[in-house]
């Protein structure tokens, strides 16, 4: 029987202090106030006194409430029973079913050796041109989605999830609202995909601390999954809840903070989480698609700018369209170059003019003269947009790349495009397209 | 390691990966601890004593320590063992060599498990170069054992101090790195062995040489940007600022496969897992053309990834340092890649927090400066006390917080580097690789190519880049064609010379010989004068001889495509000249 504490010190934002002895760092605690039974997790050590971040928050909690110590750190069950089910952040069932605590594991388990880990190879594919042909997912990525409230990331998060070809899924979501875990549940229902789900929800209303371990747990049954040899997609949604839930927490307990009142470990943090992507040498795999929302649209705001240095690339989705500039797949060169031997060309070739057509636009919007390149180049940038961009083209690799060059074709010369002649040589269309295609 | 001076202490607080303690004995600044926990024992450094209190920070994470758990003290600075066997090794921050440690755990870093550094087995042929009789001193050669195709001289240990007489030494043979090679007697008597190993303190910079020379001799890393128009001295320093996706770290790889170094040392600081797998999977498949051997066998790899401990980070920069300055002592030009110091300096700025230490700009410590300072000091050319020269080459990454080089790491490296090679977000999302800003980049040291050509050459990119901000003010029809010209010139010059496809087995890599005969081929295309009817006329001429020039950078020098390739430049050249 472990001993129950009575002595709360101090109460502050969520975080309380107790006068207790024997207490492990990292450790859970129980804390029954009027308001019924909450978790607790011990974040400092001073002397006998232990601070603990309260998971329901600390409203109604009493100097005189109890405390006891549980000994044990945060576990959540790695058992194939998970699948198909749902749970909030505290690991509990959201779905009126039975809890699951069958093979515990803990939490934030250390890092996986780099020796380890094997070079991706594998693309994952989304139908998506502007994806598949240029910036190309690949198995074990790390991947956020930059974005701003008010467009379709959690749509496109779920798209991808359900064309993939990826064992089991696991979605973390973070002060996610309430119709948007409604939606994620009944797209994935629709196209039975709930039974290769596994879904940890923190809705907006629930209390701020219970999504500081929603990444935690989400990521451990991800990797439990993937040692067993699974190919695991996580999605997590929105990093940027989960980094203001650790701000709270860090100004409560009165770090220094570094930029805009954010932790100076914010980047130790994020890493910690997006780094448990990985491809294991003799097992599986773990790819993360996360959801940054950037406040402000500012990529400069401290969370996605620390993202984008820890996660192999971005998408930046705005007005509905994944951007060309900007987003990036870090790892497409492991992919790209076995895919077709057109595809790095085509890749480089169309985003160079679209760039071009770009400068061609802020002219044309100053009223200058369009010379005949500038011409061909407005040609292209509209077809380019409307044929490539457009979220609701939906081919496969192979024909985005054919119609790569019909783009190409039916605008410039074979040598305005900047493409290796015998590339050229073997994929320039010979006349032009029927104007129906 | 000594096993004296071993005394117990108890945590009295735990605060992330900072730890306290009450102490009874002495402690040392930066003296190294283990904390025990349940049967692991975490490495841990004194970076704080107040009163009888002493702050240490954790190697490791601290989940499950408890108040009055043992802390044990070693009297030891946190230290690396140098010796033959380092050179295609896999460390960790604390020189924990990762591949052993994957045969013995598995899949994850258990924390608390600590392995020999070198192999104790491996048999390495000794060939005396001292004598019983002999007197030395500290890093004085007593033999030499192959490495690969370097020559390892075994030293009397750096740290020793005074001067020694030895009492014996082996005769040439095979031994391991702990038989002793010779055995040592001091003035007062003291015997001591010497074996191929020893121990140094990674923040103490190795000072054993007679004087520091000036670095100016180009250290060719065959990109043709950096060569060419920033170049790196061997034994100097540079930084690579540049946003995210900016392809800081493509470019650091390239360097540390073409750079033409003795040793490698590729310090992943902080940084993402997945691109130290590249190294560790590619490299040693991929041959070093200058000595035919693996690109391995010259490098070693210091990886502390973003998701491992951070206190071990900031370490790693250190034990990367400590190693390339090993061996230059071998008379060898080593050189050293770390990525990225942005998140050194971030470790620095959360144990500075933990503290609770004044904070200096955006919470960075007030002595981060002077660290960053200290580090790239650690470069160097020096002329050793054989008479050999030595040198050890420092290029750092820098990750500036929203890419924007204001900020206080960047400035302050700045400050110390001999060359910046800043990465444009501009560049990059114009698929301009490397993207090296061609203009407010510098380099203090020499180039490879003639210097009165290259101003040349700077100049039309700068007046290139002026008229391009005309045009978009006054449109293309308000631009002269003499100036229109000018544009074109310079958007060739970077399209054919400054952009290069690392990703291209040929035109990744240009060696010294091909950068000075392309330069002078572009030269002489920015020198010519050319008449052309109208601008789109020059537009697709420009496009047409840009593709000619791009198509022989992926030739081999001396394939008989290049040379027919060569003759289709001069004719296209010749045919613009014909209407001026």
């Amino acid at each position: 029987m472990r001993k129950v504490y009575h002595k709360i010190i101090h109460i502050s934002g969520n975080v309380i202090t107790v006068e207790a002895d024997g207490v492990a760092y990292n450790e859970l605690a129980e804390v029954t106030s009027a308001r019924g039974v909450s978790l607790a997790q011990v974040i400092r050590l001073d002397g006998s006194r232990v601070s603990l971040q309260v998971f329901a928050g600390s409203r109604g909690v009493s100097t005189g409430d109890q405390v006891r110590f549980l000994g044990r750190e945060m576990q959540v069950s790695g058992s194939d029973d998970l699948l198909g089910r749902i749970f909030n952040g505290r690991g509990a069932p959201r779905d009126h079913r039975p809890d699951v605590d069958s093979e515990l594991i803990e939490i934030g388990a250390p890092s996986v050796n780099p020796a380890k880990r094997i070079i991706p190879r594998h693309m994952i594919r989304t139908n998506i041109p502007m994806i598949d042909v240029f910036n190309t997912l690949v198995e074990s990525q790390k991947l956020p989605i930059f974005s701003v409230a008010g467009e379709p990331y959690n749509e496109l998060l779920a798209r991808i999830a359900l064309q993939a070809e990826v064992d089991v899924i696991v979605l973390g979501g973070m002060g996610l609202k309430y119709d948007d875990y409604l939606i994620f549940k009944r797209t994935l229902d629709e196209h039975g995909a709930l039974s290769r789900t596994v879904m940890f929800i923190h809705t907006a209303s629930d209390p701020t601390v219970e999504c500081l371990m929603v990444p935690d747990m989400a990521l451990a049954v991800a990797e439990a999954y993937a040692l067993r040899g699974k190919r695991v997609l996580c999605l997590l949604t929105d990093m940027t809840n989960y980094a203001d839930a650790l701000k709270e927490i860090a100004i409560t307990m009165e770090q220094i903070p570094a930029t805009r009142g954010y932790p100076g470990d914010l980047y130790s943090q994020l890493a910690s989480r997006y780094e448990k992507a990985v491809d294991f040498d003799g097992a599986g795999s773990i790819t993360i698609l996360a959801v940054t929302t950037m406040p402000g649209d500012d990529v400069t705001h401290p969370v996605p700018d620390n993202t984008g240095y820890i996660t192999e690339g971005q998408f930046y989705l705005r007005n509905g369209r994944i951007e060309p500039f900007g987003s990036l797949s870090r790892l497409k060169q492991q992919v790209n170059g076995r895919t077709r031997e057109d595809h790095r060309a085509i890749m480089d070739a169309m985003i160079r003019l679209y760039s071009d057509y770009k400068s061609t636009l802020e002219k044309q919007s100053m009223g200058f003269k369009m010379t005949a390149w500038d011409n061909k180049l407005l040609k292209y940038g509209k077809r380019f947009e409307n044929e490539m961009m457009d979220l609701s083209v939906n081919i496969p690799l192979e024909a985005a790349l054919n119609l790569g060059w019909r783009i190409l074709a039916d605008c410039f010369e074979r040598a305005e495009v900047g493409i290796k002649t015998d590339l050229c040589d073997k994929f320039w269309p010979g006349e032009k397209a029927p104007a129906a295609e | 390691m000594a096993e004296q001076n071993k005394t117990l202490e108890k945590v009295v607080g735990v605060n992330g990966n900072m730890i306290t303690i009450e102490f009874t004995d002495q402690v040392m600044q930066n003296e190294v601890a283990f904390a025990h926990v349940g049967d692991a024992r975490l490495k841990s450094e004194v970076i704080r004593v107040r009163g009888n209190r002493a702050d240490l920070q954790v190697f490791e994470s601290t989940n499950g320590l408890k108040v009055g758990d043992a802390v044990e003290f070693t009297g030891e600075l946190l230290s690396v063992e140098l010796g033959p066997g380092l050179l295609s090794q896999v460390y960790d921050g604390l020189q924990n060599p990762l591949n052993l440690l994957a045969e013995q755990e598995g899949f994850f870093l258990k924390r608390g498990v600590y392995l020999r550094a070198l192999d104790r087995e491996r048999q390495w042929h000794f060939t005396p170069l001292a004598a019983a009789g002999d007197e030395v001193g500290p890093g004085d050669r007593v033999g030499s054992v192959p490495e690969g195709t370097i020559t390892h001289y075994i030293m009397v240990p750096l740290a020793w101090r005074g001067r020694w007489r030895l009492e014996s030494v082996v005769a040439e043979g095979d031994y391991t790195i702990d038989d002793a090679v010779a055995v040592a007697v001091s003035d007062q008597g003291e015997k001591r062995r010497i074996t191929m190993t020893q121990f140094w303190p990674v923040k103490v910079p190795i000072a054993d040489y007679s004087e520091k020379l000036l670095p100016e001799k180009t250290l060719v890393t065959q990109q043709r940007t950096i060569d060419t128009f920033f170049p790196v001295a061997v034994g100097g320093t540079f930084c690579t600022p540049g946003p995210f996706g900016a392809g800081k770290t493509v470019l650091q790889h390239a360097i540390s496969r073409y750079a033409e170094a003795d040793v490698v040392v590729v310090a992943a600081c902080g940084e993402r897992a997945g691109e130290v797998v590249e190294i560790l999977r590619e490299y040693p498949e991929l041959e070093d053309p200058r000595t035919g051997r693996s690109l391995m066998d010259r490098s070693i790899i210091i990886c502390n990834t973003s998701s491992m401990p951070v206190a071990a980070r900031e370490a790693s920069v250190y034990t990367a340092v400590t190693m390339a300055e090993y061996y230059r002592q071998m008379g060898l030009n080593t050189l050293l890649l770390a990525d990225s110091t942005s998140r050194w300096a971030q470790a620095l700025r959360e144990m500075s927090g933990r503290l609770e230490e004044i904070p200096g700009e955006e919470a960075f410590p007030a002595y981060l400066e002077s660290l960053i300072a200290g580090f790239y000091e650690r470069a160097g050319l020096v002329r050793l006390r054989t008479g050999e020269t030595g040198s050890v080459t420092i290029g750092g990454a820098v990750s500036p917080a929203g890419g924007n080089f204001e900020e206080p790491v960047t400035q302050a490296t700045l400050k110390v580097v001999g060359a910046f090679l800043g990465l444009s977000r501009e560049r990059s999302d114009a698929r301009r690789y490397p993207a090296i800003h061609p203009l407010e980049s510098w380099s203090k040291y020499h180039s490879l190519v003639n210097e009165k050509e290259l101003e040349f050459a700077r100049g039309i990119l700068r007046r290139g880049s002026e008229v391009a901000q005309m045009m978009k003010v006054i449109g293309e029809e308000g631009t002269s064609l003499d100036d229109f010209l000018i544009y074109l010139k310079s958007e060739f010059l970077d399209y054919v010379y400054l952009q290069q496809n690392t990703f291209d087995s040929v035109d990744g890599a240009t060696d010294a010989e091909r950068q000075r005969y392309m330069f002078d081929m572009v030269c002489r295309v920015l020198h010519e004068t050319f008449g052309f009817d109208g601008k789109d006329a020059a537009r697709t001429y420009f496009l047409e001889l840009r593709q000619l020039f791009i198509d022989s950078n992926y030739l081999k020098l001396d394939s008989v495509e290049f040379k027919s390739q060569e003759s289709a430049i001069e004719a296209k050249i010749a045919e613009g000249k014909q209407n001026a």
